[in-house]
């Protein structure tokens, strides 16, 4: 497994994505809040670009009539059928233990770390005043 | 040599669907109150037979031949019935279903009367005069207040096991409107049992008024869909997580496909139905029960394999005759193809669970 600098954290803002390619992967890295998080581009349903989906809240009802948005902007919903996905987990809604995507680790990293690191740099220029998203493919 | 077209149930079996009929309204004024005595002598009501349409007396489902009797409806007779079918496949006990136009009236008001006067009726002449039967409580449907107030008025008699309705009412029954009857249900541990059948205020077909018996018969199992659906999508079992559902005179071929349609779907739709958050199927497998006959099952034993397998739980299934309709003949009331295991499972620990009444031997 390799580290992948795969752009600057400016390059995302809160609430934002976007599809990386590392390996000949695509992976989608998301960011809430200050978190970033990466999940491979490929639903596993039928195979759907997973990450270009919308992300959306997880709408819940402890009983019937009684709604509440909780976990705003954390979920991704599949273009296709829309079946939906905790960014944070990879875990589907509808079947969580057997219907997963498959997630990345991602972090952030200080410039100079990755300037003087064993980073692999996909197409990103790197200056040490910055901080960098770095995946683990 | 004959082919086996069935096998007799073991002695002890439970039987979930049996059906006294009201031999006359006449018989059922005792069982009314002052008032609703005379509003019912005033306006002649006891001439009216009041048997629903769906069951035309001369379709030969409706009554096997050797079981009609030499006056009066069949499944009128207590002492027919017993020697028919009590004295003969010897169940432990038999849950007694009525099925009749008070469950159908207009008036909220008049419906409650009748049901009331049913339910006295079947304690008296059938529950007290032999203690190997039980009843469902029949109720007004389209008010569910009225419905909640008969639960709770004949709760605590334990010869009542269940609460009864028609697949087919005046709204799908899962909405709100129809809450205040499972309250009850639950809070007293009674399943409500749905029956096939309609109120006749929409077409059993959802495509109009059907022309012949065959369609209309055929299209209840729609009506079931229909109703399974309402009760899942609207969060019944959500709400009330004890209640348990049996569905009656059902048949069972069309459950695993409108299953599959439901948990498919519910996948991608999730979110407009957030309270649903398990699987439909699951749910469905905690919560709602079938009776067998009439048992569409598929021609052959490996097809009903499948079929069983499909249901992905032993436990779904009830025992049920259906007397005094004309499914099985002889006494073999159980299809053939049935595991050892299973037959115990449909005709004693499923009822048991489902019914937790009946372990209360006494009265
Ligand atoms: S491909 Fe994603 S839900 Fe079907």
């Amino acid at each position: 497994m390799d580290r992948h600098v795969v752009g600057s954290v400016t390059d995302i803002p809160p609430g934002g994505r976007k599809i990386v390619t590392v390996k000949g992967r695509q992976i989608g890295i998301f960011r809430i809040g200050d978190e970033f998080f990466g999940l491979i581009n490929r639903c596993p349903h039928q195979g759907a670009p997973l990450c270009s989906g919308e992300v959306v809240s997880r709408l819940v009802a402890p009983s019937p009539g009684d709604y509440r948005l909780t976990r705003a902007g954390e979920m991704i919903r599949c273009p296709w059928h829309c079946w939906e996905f905790d960014i944070r987990s990879g875990q589907s809604l509808c079947d969580p233990d057997s219907v997963q995507v498959r997630s990345f680790d991602v972090a952030v990293e200080a410039g100079n770390a990755v300037a003087e690191g064993r980073f692999i740099a996909e197409r990103v220029e790197v200056s040490v005043e910055e901080r960098y998203i770095v995946v683990t493919v | 040599m004959a082919i086996a077209t069935g096998n007799r149930p073991p002695i002890g079996a439970i039987d979930c669907d049996i059906h006294p009929a009201v031999p006359s309204t006449r018989v059922l004024l005792p069982y009314f109150d002052d008032y609703w005595r005379e509003h019912v002598l005033r306006r002649g009501l006891e001439r009216e037979n009041l048997e629903p349409s769906s069951y035309p007396a001369n379709a030969p489902i409706n009554g096997r031949p050797d079981w009609h009797l030499s006056s009066g409806p069949p499944g009128s007779s207590l002492a027919a019935m017993q020697s028919h079918l009590l004295d003969r496949l010897r169940p432990s006990w038999a849950i007694c279903n009525v099925i009749h136009g008070a469950q159908m009236m207009l008036s909220e008001d008049l419906s409650a009367a009748f049901c009331r006067a049913i339910n006295n009726w079947i304690r008296a002449e059938w529950l007290d005069r032999d203690p190997r039967l039980r009843a469902s409580i029949v109720v007004p449907p389209h008010s569910a207040d009225l419905a909640a107030e008969e639960i709770a008025r004949l709760a605590p008699d334990h010869g009542f096991v269940q609460v009864l309705l028609l697949a087919m009412t005046e709204l799908p029954l899962g909405r709100r409107q129809n809450w205040p009857m499972y309250k009850a249900a639950q809070a007293h541990g009674l399943p409500i049992g749905i029956h096939a059948g309609s109120s006749f205020r929409h077409p059993p077909s959802a495509l109009g008024w059907p022309s012949y018996y065959l369609e209309d018969y055929v299209s209840q199992a729609q009506g079931f869909q229909a109703a399974l659906n309402s009760l899942v999508t609207e969060g019944v079992f959500v709400k009330f997580p004890d209640l348990k559902v049996v569905l009656i005179e059902s048949g069972a071929t069309w459950l695993p496909a409108s299953l599959w349609r439901l948990d498919k779907t519910w996948r991608g739709v999730r979110a407009e139905v957030p309270w649903l958050e398990q699987q439909p199927t699951e749910t469905v497998r905690q919560h709602v029960r079938l009776t067998l006959q009439p048992f569409d099952a598929p021609p052959t034993e490996p097809q009903l394999r499948t079929l069983l397998d499909q249901f992905g739980s032993d436990r779904m299934l009830l025992f049920s005759s259906d007397y005094p309709h004309w499914h099985y003949d002889g006494d073999d009331a159980l299809p053939v193809g049935l595991s050892p295991e299973l037959i115990q499972k449909i005709c004693v620990d499923n009822p048991l669970e489902t019914y937790s009444r009946l372990k209360e031997t006494l009265r």
